[in-house]
């Protein structure tokens, strides 16, 4: 219930065996030895829930149980200021790079776990995994600064990488690493990079070779006191996002709690009017209990002037809030959704139906009285399905291809609807005879006149599948849809078919339909290599047409 | 014997008659009418036009009889193997090769000398030859097998029954008879029924007279034979009722293609969005980029996403033109809405209620109830100064009129709308809180790039079509309702969709 006030869905509760579950710590200390694990989902954007601290820290306040903390950046007591220096050389591969210093932590081994686990969880989220931002972190007593980010060509860089216990250069690192389940899937990032980025300390011991794997040197342990936490990448304000949540997420174990040393946070001030939140809501809160409900959800907020601003203190933890609107919704979640008084808008409009669908609606509605039954089929198909099934071939087809399908089935979208009811059939062989069945649907074709270079075309198609191959049906339903629009049987000014020559159709079987002085279609007896190959086992006959003309 | 209908039932009702309440078997029945059983048994008696189930009643029951295989039936007339080949032996013996070749030869061989009738002299002249062993046989298969014949079967002995029967000259049928009782409006005297009413007997008045055969009212009728409209395609019929009768728009959605720049970066989502990976989204080869855009408000695009405005921070990364003109399959109708909510910012502003139902496509991986492509409903309302107050009455009536009255709210995130809510429903059937939907806000970075007024709110909400197709007719799996595998005896035999009840 608490989860779903404060928008995080509490997917399932499971034993401790199940290791990404996460302890819920609404009412109880964290750490407690509860055995229950409750797994949740957090909001995307809200990279400060991803780990259990900021989880229990987020949720405690909201529950007024905690104040909700200040970050502070502290200078190191003995003075010395870690730098790190980026060369331009890192420009080719990887540009940026940002690092903090969490001082005089105390870890155990439920901290340390999530540590890693959290570094783990914004690497596979916001950091794409590694491809923007890529998350190193060092033992600072083990190495000294200042240090230097670099790239430098692969034979060139030499190190024992974590874990491992002798030294590669970084090609044979790359190599030791394409059968790692893990680390496998980040090597590309950096591969046919001439310059591979690495950060050295000032005696040239190699910390990490990002996005790829740290040093064995500067590991960190249980006993580590001061960590050094880097992060490089290819877009600066994500690697301040996430350098911004690790140190503010972990500094609550540091000797002096929220505080650490760091190179961007900072607490953004913004003012919103109480009056916008109101009206944005739809409720009549006090500037003040307005103030109130932000602070609950970590943006510390208090009145100011003569009540008619807030002014929010937007914590470095909260990279989403990004405009007023953002600070409106927490109010509104402090307020609670389920609170706020439900109205209906006072917006007056007339409704108009789409005209394409006001007519396929209705000829729907008589083509099924007409005794023909709907299909609904896939708009995505093979290229077998619309050419080689057909007997066309696929550069004739005006057909949309898709660049990446994970099976055959999403090769291009349809150029006909005929491919998707003789499939209807194949799969509905074991029902009576005769089969008859329409669908009025889009078909996509390409059409340079378009700004997208294609557009979709409302067909209308049936077909009939029995013992005979009953093309006077499928005439007679031809005849019946052009009653129903209206158009009569003549040459002049109504419709009428002609023979015509179709790879789909059996020779002398096929008609070409025109109407409103345009060809609209056809219809015509199925070839029978159309029927074999679509696995049937009966003559056939179909009919398409474009029913755009009728509107 | 005559079988016809009525003079057959006559007989039968006078036995029955003559048999008192007890009632009597259709076996014995047929056997003392000299009838053949099938001509007795209830479906047919049944058929007949005098013997309704009000005169007679039946009971079902069944009898093991051993009955002759054709080949013991032969054997009653012609004796058995053995008996003809030891009969087709002359006294000078026959030579094997001919004795073969007799009808009954080759069964009738082994057996005759496996009972020691014949003897073989492989030593002859002329190849082997069969002599008559002894002077004389007793066919006792013959015997026993006339024995069944006469209705003694019983009187054999196990063995030899079994032996018969491995034989296949006997073999054992299970009859179904049954018993037979008076009815409650049991007759002996037979009135012709009549079927059914015609036009003669409406032209000379006859069916006065007449007495009609009753209807069986446990039977079904004959289904008229009709098309049918498909389950999901009407469930989207409704849909659509509800929006116009709530004075929503239809949008126009017929372009399954569409620009990167539409359905994300008009809507605010960064180039770097999840959504936008080729594990998601549908990417075009052919043709692969949109050529044309509004220029002025693709700047003004670029310039809230890299540098912010409007009183935001933007997203503040490289915004490339190429990730915008890539084209793909739409992933949401919300990219037609952003169309026409750009076109209606080209005008005075008029408040505006629009709605869409149609397909969107998603590169997923498939399961039971997900496609990669399915359809999305959306409901989109723009005027001066809706509140999240509003978003949620509009939701309250939209849901009401599916039948759902319990709704609730739970904050969520969605980069295009801010505040965002997910709308639950209470299940009675699985006890529980489901998601129905989605909704929010359209964030100021999409409005007002745009161009529409500063004070203009836009509430938007949005669900699937599949979802409630499928607990509303109890399909599981999706392949049953969407796509070529469709269950067509579910099409035909599928209700109207009341989505209110």
């Amino acid at each position: 219930e608490l989860c779903f006030q404060f928008g995080l869905e509490l997917d399932e509760i499971t034993s401790e065996k199940d290791i990404i579950s996460k302890e819920q710590g609404g009412g109880k200390a964290e750490g407690a030895s509860d055995i229950i694990l409750y797994k949740i989902d957090v909001p995307a954007n809200r990279y400060d829930l991803l780990c259990l601290e900021g989880l229990v820290r987020g949720l405690q306040v909201f529950k007024e149980r905690i104040k909700a903390p200040r970050y502070k950046r502290i200078m190191p007591a003995n003075g010395g200021v870690q730098r790190l220096i980026i060369t331009e050389e890192t420009a080719q591969v990887r540009p940026h790079a940002v690092a903090a210093v969490l001082r005089n932590i105390t870890f155990s081994k439920d901290r340390y776990d999530s540590f890693i686990d959290l570094q783990e969880k914004l690497h596979q989220n916001i950091c794409r995994k590694r491809a923007l931002v890529a998350i190193g972190t060092h033992d600072l007593d083990t190495i000294s600064g200042p240090f230097t980010y670099t790239a430098r060509p692969p034979s060139e860089i030499r190190f024992k990488p974590l874990n491992q216990s002798k030294e590669y250069t970084a090609s044979e690192i790359m190599d030791l690493y394409r059968t790692d389940s893990q680390l496998k899937h980040y090597l590309h990032i950096i591969e046919n990079k001439p310059l591979y980025p690495v950060i050295y300390d000032s005696n040239g011991v190699v910390l990490s070779m990002p996005p790829i794997i740290n040093g064995n040197h500067t590991k960190i342990t249980l006993n580590t006191r001061n960590v050094f936490v880097e992060c490089t990448a290819t877009d600066i304000t994500k690697a301040k996002i996430v350098l911004d949540i690790l140190v503010t997420m972990f500094s609550e174990y540091c000797e002096k709690q929220f505080t650490h040393k760091c190179n961007f946070l900072c607490n953004m001030l913004e003012k919103v009017k109480p009056d916008l939140i109101n009206k944005k809501i739809g409720i009549s809160e006090k500037p003040s209990s307005l103030a109130k409900l932000l602070t609950r959800m970590c943006l510390k907020s208090h009145v100011t002037g003569s009540g008619n601003n807030i002014e929010i203190e937007i914590p470095p933890t909260r990279a989403d809030i990004i405009h007023a609107c953002d600070i409106i919704e927490d109010a509104a979640i402090a307020y609670g959704y389920n609170n706020i008084q439900m109205t209906i808008p006072k917006t007056y409009t007339i409704a108009n139906q789409f005209p394409l669908n006001k007519l396929t609606e209705l000829l729907r509605q008589d083509l099924a009285a007409a005794g023909f039954t709907e299909a609904l089929t896939f708009a995505l198909c093979s290229q077998e399905d619309i050419a080689d099934k057909l007997g066309v071939d696929i550069s004739s087809t005006k057909a949309v291809h898709i660049a990446n399908p994970k099976t055959a089935e999403f090769q291009v979208a349809r150029t006909s609807l005929l491919p998707g009811l003789l499939k209807t059939i194949a799969a509905n062989r074991k029902m009576p005879l005769p089969l008859k069945l329409f669908e009025i649907s889009d078909i996509v074709i390409k059409d340079s006149t378009k700004d997208v270079g294609a557009r979709n075309q409302r067909n209308l198609c049936a077909i009939y599948y029995n013992k005979n191959p009953g093309f006077e049906v499928i005439h007679g339903l031809l005849d019946r849809v052009m009653q129903l629009l209206a158009v009569p049987p003549s040459k002049a000014s109504g419709y009428l078919i002609r023979a015509a020559e179709d790879s789909a159709f059996f020779p002398g079987r096929c008609a070409e339909i025109f109407a409103k002085g345009q060809s609209i279609g056809k219809l015509g007896v199925f070839h029978p290599d159309v029927i074999t190959k679509f696995e049937l086992t009966m003559p056939c006959s179909a009919l398409e047409i474009n029913i755009e003309p009728f509107l | 014997m005559a079988t016809d209908g009525p003079a057959l039932a006559e007989l039968l009702l006078q036995r029955l008659e003559r048999a008192g309440g007890g009632g009597l078997g259709s076996l014995e029945a047929a056997a003392a009418l000299g009838l053949e059983h099938q001509h007795v048994t209830v479906p047919v008696l049944h058929s007949s036009p005098v013997c309704s189930p009000q005169v007679i009643e039946a009971e079902q029951r069944s009898s093991k009889r051993w009955e002759l295989t054709p080949e013991g039936k032969e054997i009653v007339q012609e004796g058995s193997h053995e008996a003809r080949v030891f009969d087709s032996i002359p006294a000078e013996g026959l030579p094997q090769s001919e004795l073969m070749k007799l009808p009954s030869g080759k069964v009738g061989f082994s057996k005759a000398m496996s009972n020691k009738w014949v003897r073989l002299d492989k030593n002859a002249d002329g190849g082997p030859r069969v002599f008559r062993a002894v002077e004389s046989v007793q066919d006792s298969v013959r015997e026993k097998l006339q024995l069944v014949q006469q209705g003694e079967a019983e009187s054999l002995e196990e063995k030899d029954r079994n032996e018969l029967k491995k034989r296949k000259l006997l073999m054992e049928v299970i009859i179904k008879t049954y018993w037979i009782r008076k009815g409650s409006a049991f007759s002996t005297t037979v009135t012709k029924q009549e079927t059914d009413l015609t036009p003669e007997m409406l032209a000379s008045g006859s069916w006065r007279d007449l007495k009609f055969k009753a209807y069986n009212f446990e039977a079904l009728g004959i289904m008229p034979e009709s098309g049918h409209l498909h389950p999901l395609l009407k469930v989207r019929t409704q849909f659509r009722q509800i929006f116009l009768e709530m004075g929503f728009t239809e949008m126009p959605t017929n372009n399954f293609i569409e620009s990167s720049f539409w359905n994300f970066d008009a809507l605010f989502q960064p180039q770097q969005h999840p959504a936008r990976d080729q594990h998601d989204t549908f990417f075009l080869q052919d043709p692969a980029e949109a050529t044309d855009f509004p220029m002025d408000y693709l700047k003004r695009v670029k310039k809230i996403h890299s540098q912010g405005g409007y009183g935001s921070q933007g997203y503040k990364y490289d915004w490339k033109l190429e990730e915008a003109r890539k084209n793909i399959l739409r992933t949401h109708t919300t990219a037609v809405s952003a169309r026409m909510l750009y076109r209606l910012a080209q005008q005075k502003f008029t408040p505006a209620k629009y709605f869409s139902i149609d397909r969107v496509f998603r590169n997923e991986t498939l399961d039971a109830t997900h496609l990669a492509e399915f359809h999305q409903i959306e409901g989109v309302v723009a005027d001066y100064g809706l509140t999240l107050g509003d978003l949620m009455g509009t939701l309250r009536e939209f849901f009401t009129k599916l039948g759902i009255s319990q709704l609730r709210f739970k904050p969520a995130y969605n980069p295009y709308t801010e505040p965002s809510m997910e709308v639950f429903s209470y299940h009675r059937g699985l006890q529980k809180w489901v998601e129905v939907g989605n909704s929010g806000i359209f964030r100021p970075e999409m409005l007002l790039p745009m161009g529409l007024p500063e004070g203009v709110s836009v509430i938007a909400w949005g669900l699937s079509l599949e979802r409630p197709t499928m607990i509303k007719y109890g399909i599981n799996n999706i392949r049953e309702l969407v796509g070529h595998k469709v269950n067509l005896q579910m099409v035909y035999d599928g209700p109207l969709c009341r989505l209110d009840s």
